[in-house]
C-alpha cells in the first residue's frame, strides 16, 4: 500500500519504528497530488520544496534522538484562511490573492510545535461563504468520488485533499457546516468542536461567534489525534475555554452501552433524500445493537435555523470583511479618482458575487429601522435554539442526525440559486447556533456511489462522547477502507 | 426675544495605560510613524482583539470619580464605518450597555456651585491619523494613535453658557489628572472635545435643533466656539430661517464655525455586539475596593481646604483646580500657618513668575519650603512684604533660600525706633511744605514722606512702625 493511502496514526506507528521517513511521506503525497489533482484540484497553493525541507528536519531531529512533537513528520494541508507567516492566504478571494500572511495563527504554531508538516492551502469558497467549494479564484475543486460533483463546502480542498490521498490531515473552519458538509459529501470524517475549544486567532473571520477550526481525517482516530494538538485555552482569543488539553485519543475504545442517543424528528422531514434516510436509519440501528439507547426528542425551532443563521452570520461578515479596503494590503484598484471611489472599485473588484451578496444581506439586518426585526430577533431565536438542545440534553448524551439532505450534488448544479445552495446546510447550521460540537463520519453510500454522511452532535466540550460513538460506528462498517477510483 | 442656550460636551480622554486597548503595542506620544503598530492594531486579517484589563480599571475609576453608577455588566459593540484611520472598518466601542453612567460634576461659577449631569462614560478604541504631505495630492496614516484607550465622557445637556462649559472641562480635566490616568493634553490629543448647541426662547421646555461643533483645540477655543455658535443660531432665528441639525468645524483662526456635514449624510454606524470579546463582568468588591482606594478628589479638597485653612473659595478653587499645586499648597501650609499669605503668594506671584519664564510652577527653583520660609520671614517682622518681593525674585533666579537671600543682601527690616526716628526727622525737616500740607489736613501728603523714608532705608523700614512714629512726629 502507497503511503499516501496511510492514516496518520499508521504512519506514526511506521516512522516510530524507523521503517520510512518523513521525507518519503512528503514525496508520496506529493506523487499523489501530482498524478490526481489537475482532476480533484484540491490546493490553492502546495510548497513541495518547503515541506520536503521540514520533513528532513523532522527525519534529522529523529535520527539525532530529539523529542519529537506528536505528529512529527505527518503531512497536513491548511484551509486557504488559516495564517501562517510568509504564506500567501487568500481565502480563496482575488481581495487577498497577494496576501501573505505576516504572523502564525495559534493552530499554525501548535502544528509546529507538534512537528507536522505543511504541505500547502487546500481550496475554499471565498470568504468562506458557501456549500460546494465552487466560488474560488482557485477554480471549483472536484469530488474524489465523482469529479463532476461538488465536494461540499466550504472546506471542500481540504474534505476532497484527505478522501483523494492528496494529504494525511487537513484543518478546515465551520461556520454553518463547513467541515461536516464536505466531510459527508466527501466520504471522510470532520469534526467542528465546541465554541471555544479552538483558537480562532489566525482564522480569517467569516462570522465570528460561529467560526471554528476543526480537523477533516481519514477516520475518527486521526481526528481525535489532530483535536488533542489543536486545541486548548489561548490567551489570544477572548472567546476560549479555559480547559485543560484533553487526550482525546485515549478514550475512543470505551463502550457506548447505555450511551443514550437522541433522535430529533425535526430533522427526518419532507426534502431529506430517501436514500439518506435509510442509511442513518440502519447507523442507529447499528448503534443499538452496539448498546445504545435510541431515544425520540424533539428540537422544536430547528426550522428557524437557516433563517436565523443567514441573518447572524452575514451580519458579522458585512462588519469582519470591511477590513479589505485596499489601504493598508491585499487587492488594491488600478486607479480611482478619490477615496470612495477607491474603496468602492477595490471592492467591487476584490469580491466574488456570494460575499457580496452577504457583505448586503449583513449590511441591510444591521441597518438602523431594520436591527430589531432582524439581528436582534435572530439573537432571540439563536437563544431559543440553544434551548432545544439544552432540553434535550437533559436526556440524551448525543443526538444522531443526517450531516446534509442529499449526498453530493453536481458541480454548478446550485450555484445561481443561492437558496437552495443555503438548505444544504440545514441539518449543520444549528449546531454553529448553539455552539455545539458535532462530527459527521461516513455511514454508507448512494445508489450512484456517492458517500453519506451521518452527524453526531454533543454537548458543550462533549467531544470525547462522540468521537467515541463515531469511532464504535466506525469499526463495526467498511467505510473507512473504501477509497474513491481516480486514475 | 431672549435665547437660552442648551449646551452638551463629548469629552475624549486618552488613558496614559502601558499598552494599546486590545494588543501589547506601547501607547507614548510622539514615536515615529507607524512603530507602535502590531497585526492586531493594523487590523490584519485573523486576528482578535484581547481587552486590556488597565484601561477598564482606569475606566471604572474614572466613572467612581465622576460619581457614575458602574455596570457590573456591559459588553463592547462594533460602530461600523469606513475611513483610512479605521484599520477595521469598524472601531470597538461601547453602545448600549457603556461601563460608567448616570453621574455628574460640580463646578463652581463666580462662587455659585452648580451640577452637571454625566449621561455616560464608556471605552472605545482610539483610530488612527491622517497625515497629509506637504505637497501633491498623497495621504498617509500613522496608526500609533489606533487602538489607544479612549474614555468618552457624554454630559447631559445642562450647561447654559460658554463659561460654563469652560468650567466643566476645567474640573474634569482636573478629576482626571488627580486619578493620573491621563495626560490631558489637548495639544497632543490625549484630550478632545466635542460640543452639542441649541439655544430656545427662554422659559421652553423643548429643546431646539442642535448643532454638534468639532475641531475646537483648547478649552478656550471650546469656550470661543460655543458663543460664536450661539450668536450664530440667534442670527439665523432671528432672521425667520430654521436651524439645520449639522456637524460643524471651528475655526480658531478665523474664529468661525463652518457646516461639514449634514444630518442627510449621517453615518448609520450599525452598531452591533462585538463578537470577538466577551462582555466585561465585574465584581461589586471590585467596584468597592477601587472607590475605598480613590484619591481625593477636587472638588471635596477645594471644600477641605476652605474649612482647614480658612480660604476664600475663589482660593480654594484655583488652587485645588491642578493637583500638583494643590500639594505644593499643602507643603507650604504643613510648615507655615499664614494660610491666606501662602495662598496669595502662589496665586500672585508664583503664578505670574513662572509665566513670565514660561516655566511650569513645578518646575521653579522655589520650592514649597522656600515659600514657607519666606512668608514666616515676613509674619515675624524680618522682612516687609516690600522686601519679601525682591527676596521672592531672587529665589526665583538663583534657587537660594530667604535667608541666605536676606543675608546676602542685607535686607533685613528696620525695626528699631531709634533708627527710624532718625530718618524721620530727617524726612520732616527736609519737606517743611508738605508737613505744613498735612497739618492744614490733607491726609494724602503723608504719603509722600512715607516714601521719603522708605526711600532712604532702602525699602528695609518696617511700615507699620514708620506709620506711627512719623504720626507721633507730626504731632
Ligand atoms: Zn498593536
Amino acid at each position: 500500500m502507497n503511503l499516501f493511502s496511510k492514516t496518520a496514526a499508521e504512519l506514526l506507528e511506521l516512522l516510530k519504528n524507523r521503517d520510512i521517513s518523513a521525507r518519503e511521506i512528503v514525496t508520496s503525497v506529493f506523487n499523489r497530488i501530482e498524478s490526481v489533482d489537475s482532476k480533484v484540484n484540491a490546493f490553492a497553493q502546495t510548497d513541495k520544496e518547503s515541506a520536503l525541507k521540514q520533513a528532513d528536519a523532522i527525519d534529522k531531529k529523529r535520527s539525532a534522538g530529539e523529542p519529537l512533537g506528536m505528529l512529527a513528520g505527518i503531512p497536513v494541508a491548511l484551509k486557504d484562511n488559516l495564517c501562517r507567516t510568509g504564506y500567501r492566504t487568500s481565502c480563496g478571494s482575488k481581495i487577498l490573492s497577494s496576501y501573505k500572511a505576516v504572523y502564525n495563527a495559534t493552530v499554525v504554531q501548535k502544528l509546529i510545535t507538534a512537528d507536522a508538516v505543511f504541505i500547502g492551502n487546500a481550496n475554499m469558497d471565498e470568504f468562506a461563504m458557501g456549500s460546494s467549494c465552487e466560488r474560488s479564484i482557485y477554480g471549483a475543486t472536484h469530488n474524489p468520488w465523482n469529479i463532476s460533483c461538488a465536494p461540499g463546502g466550504s472546506s471542500g480542498g481540504s474534505a476532497a485533499a484527505v478522501a483523494a490521498d492528496e494529504t494525511i490531515l487537513a484543518l478546515g473552519s465551520d461556520t454553518g457546516g463547513s467541515i461536516r458538509q464536505p466531510a459527508s459529501f466527501c466520504g471522510i470524517v470532520g469534526l467542528k468542536p465546541t465554541y471555544g475549544l479552538v483558537s480562532r486567532f489566525g482564522l480569517i473571520a467569516y462570522a465570528s461567534s460561529l467560526d471554528q477550526i476543526g480537523p477533516l481525517t481519514k477516520d475518527v482516530y486521526d481526528s481525535a489525534l489532530l483535536l488533542e494538538n489543536i486545541s486548548g485555552y489561548d490567551p489570544s482569543d477572548s472567546t476560549s475555554i479555559k480547559q485543560n488539553p484533553f487526550s482525546y485519543t485515549s478514550t475512543l475504545k470505551e463502550s457506548i452501552k447505555g450511551l443514550r442517543i437522541g433522535i430529533p424528528q425535526e430533522y427526518f422531514i419532507g426534502g431529506l433524500d430517501s436514500e439518506v434516510a435509510s442509511h442513518i436509519q440502519s447507523a442507529i440501528k447499528l448503534l443499538a445493537e452496539c448498546g445504545a439507547e435510541i431515544i425520540d426528542i424533539s428540537l422544536p425551532h430547528t426550522e428557524y435555523a437557516v433563517a436565523t443563521y443567514y441573518i447572524i452570520a452575514t451580519a458579522e461578515a458585512s462588519s469582519n470583511l470591511a477590513r479589505f479596503d485596499g489601504v493598508r494590503y491585499g487587492y488594491r484598484t488600478e486607479e480611482s479618482s478619490d477615496l470612495h471611489d477607491m474603496y468602492f472599485k477595490t471592492r467591487s473588484e476584490g469580491f466574488g458575487d456570494e460575499v457580496k451578496r452577504r457583505i448586503l444581506l449583513g449590511t441591510y439586518v444591521l441597518s438602523s429601522g431594520y436591527y430589531d426585526a432582524y439581528y436582534k430577533k435572530a439573537q432571540q431565536v439563536r437563544t431559543l435554539i440553544c434551548r432545544d438542545f439544552e432540553n434535550a440534553f437533559q436526556k440524551v448524551d448525543c443526538i444522531i442526525t443526517p450531516t446534509a439532505p442529499s449526498p453530493a450534488f453536481k458541480i454548478s448544479e446550485k450555484i445561481d440559486d443561492p437558496l437552495t445552495m443555503y438548505l444544504s446546510d440545514i441539518f449543520t447550521i444549528s449546531v454553529n447556533l448553539a455552539g455545539l460540537p458535532g462530527i459527521s463520519i461516513p455511514c454508507g453510500f448512494s445508489s450512484s456511489r456517492l458517500p453519506i454522511g451521518m452527524q453526531i452532535i454533543g454537548k458543550p466540550l462533549g467531544e470525547q462522547t462522540i468521537l467515541r460513538c463515531a469511532y464504535t460506528f466506525e469499526r463495526n462498517t467498511p467505510f473507512r477502507t473504501m477509497k474513491p477510483t481516480l486514475e | 426675544m431672549e435665547f437660552e442656550p442648551v449646551i452638551g460636551l463629548e469629552v475624549h480622554v486618552q488613558l496614559n495605560t502601558q499598552s494599546k486597548l486590545f494588543c501589547s503595542c506601547p501607547t507614548n506620544f510622539g514615536a515615529v510613524p507607524n512603530t507602535h503598530v502590531c497585526p492586531v492594531c493594523l487590523g490584519h486579517p485573523g486576528v482578535l482583539p484581547v481587552l486590556n484589563k488597565q484601561a477598564m480599571e482606569n475606566a471604572i475609576k474614572c466613572g467612581l470619580a465622576l460619581n457614575c453608577s458602574i455596570s457590573l455588566f456591559s459588553k463592547f459593540d462594533r460602530k461600523n464605518y469606513f475611513y483610512p484611520d479605521l484599520p477595521k472598518g469598524y472601531q470597538v466601542s461601547q453602545f448600549d450597555k457603556p461601563l460608567c453612567h448616570k453621574g455628574h460634576v460640580t463646578i463652581v461659577d463666580t462662587g455659585v456651585e452648580k451640577i452637571i449631569g454625566v449621561t455616560r462614560v464608556h471605552l472605545e478604541e482610539d483610530a488612527g491619523k491622517l497625515v497629509h504631505a506637504a505637497h501633491g495630492a498623497d495621504s498617509g496614516v500613522d496608526f500609533n494613535r489606533g487602538g489607544i484607550p479612549l474614555l468618552e465622557i457624554v454630559s447631559e445637556p445642562d450647561i447654559r453658557t460658554p463659561d460654563e462649559a469652560y468650567l466643566y472641562l476645567t474640573a474634569l480635566k482636573a478629576i482626571v489628572e488627580y486619578l493620573g490616568i491621563s495626560d490631558c493634553n489637548m495639544e497632543e490629543g490625549s484630550l478632545r472635545c466635542d460640543a452639542n448647541v441649541s439655544i430656545r426662547p427662554k422659559g421652553q421646555k423643548q429643546f431646539g435643533t442642535k448643532t454638534e461643533i468639532k475641531n475646537m483645540n483648547s478649552f478656550r477655543g471650546v469656550q470661543k466656539a460655543i458663543s460664536y455658535e450661539i450668536e450664530r443660531q440667534k442670527d439665523v432665528i432671528l432672521s425667520g430661517e430654521k436651524i439645520v441639525q449639522e456637524t460643524r468645524l471651528w475655526n480658531d483662526d478665523k474664529g468661525s464655525t463652518f457646516s461639514m456635514r449634514s444630518k442627510e449624510d449621517a453615518h448609520d454606524y450599525r452598531y452591533f455586539p462585538e463578537p470577538d470579546l466577551v462582555p466585561m463582568v465585574v465584581e461589586q468588591k471590585y467596584i468597592d475596593t477601587l472607590r475605598e482606594n480613590l484619591p481625593e478628589l477636587p472638588f471635596p479638597r477645594m471644600h477641605r481646604f476652605i474649612e482647614q485653612y480658612g480660604l476664600p473659595e475663589y482660593d480654594a478653587d484655583i488652587l485645588t483646580g491642578d493637583k500638583a499645586f494643590a500639594d505644593y499648597y499643602e507643603q507650604c501650609a504643613s510648615v507655615c500657618s499664614e494660610y491666606k499669605m501662602i495662598s496669595n503668594w502662589m496665586l500672585s506671584d508664583l503664578i505670574r513668575e513662572a509665566g513670565a519664564r514660561k516655566i511650569s510652577f513645578a518646575d521653579a527653583p522655589v520650592t514649597p519650603k522656600m515659600l514657607a520660609e519666606m512668608i514666616s520671614l515676613i509674619s515675624n517682622g524680618t522682612i516687609s512684604g516690600k522686601i519679601a518681593k525682591i527676596v521672592f525674585i531672587e529665589m526665583f533666579d538663583s534657587g537660594k533660600t530667604p535667608s541666605k537671600i536676606i543675608e546676602e543682601k542685607g535686607l533685613v527690616q528696620i525695626s528699631n525706633p531709634e533708627e527710624l526716628q532718625k530718618v524721620i526727622s530727617n524726612v520732616v525737616a527736609q519737606h517743611p511744605a508738605v508737613v505744613a500740607e498735612f497739618k492744614a489736613g490733607k491726609e494724602k501728603s503723608i504719603g509722600f514722606l512715607v516714601g521719603q523714608i522708605m526711600k532712604e532705608t532702602k525699602g528695609k523700614a518696617n511700615p507699620q512702625l514708620v506709620n506711627t512714629l512719623l504720626r507721633e512726629a507730626l504731632g
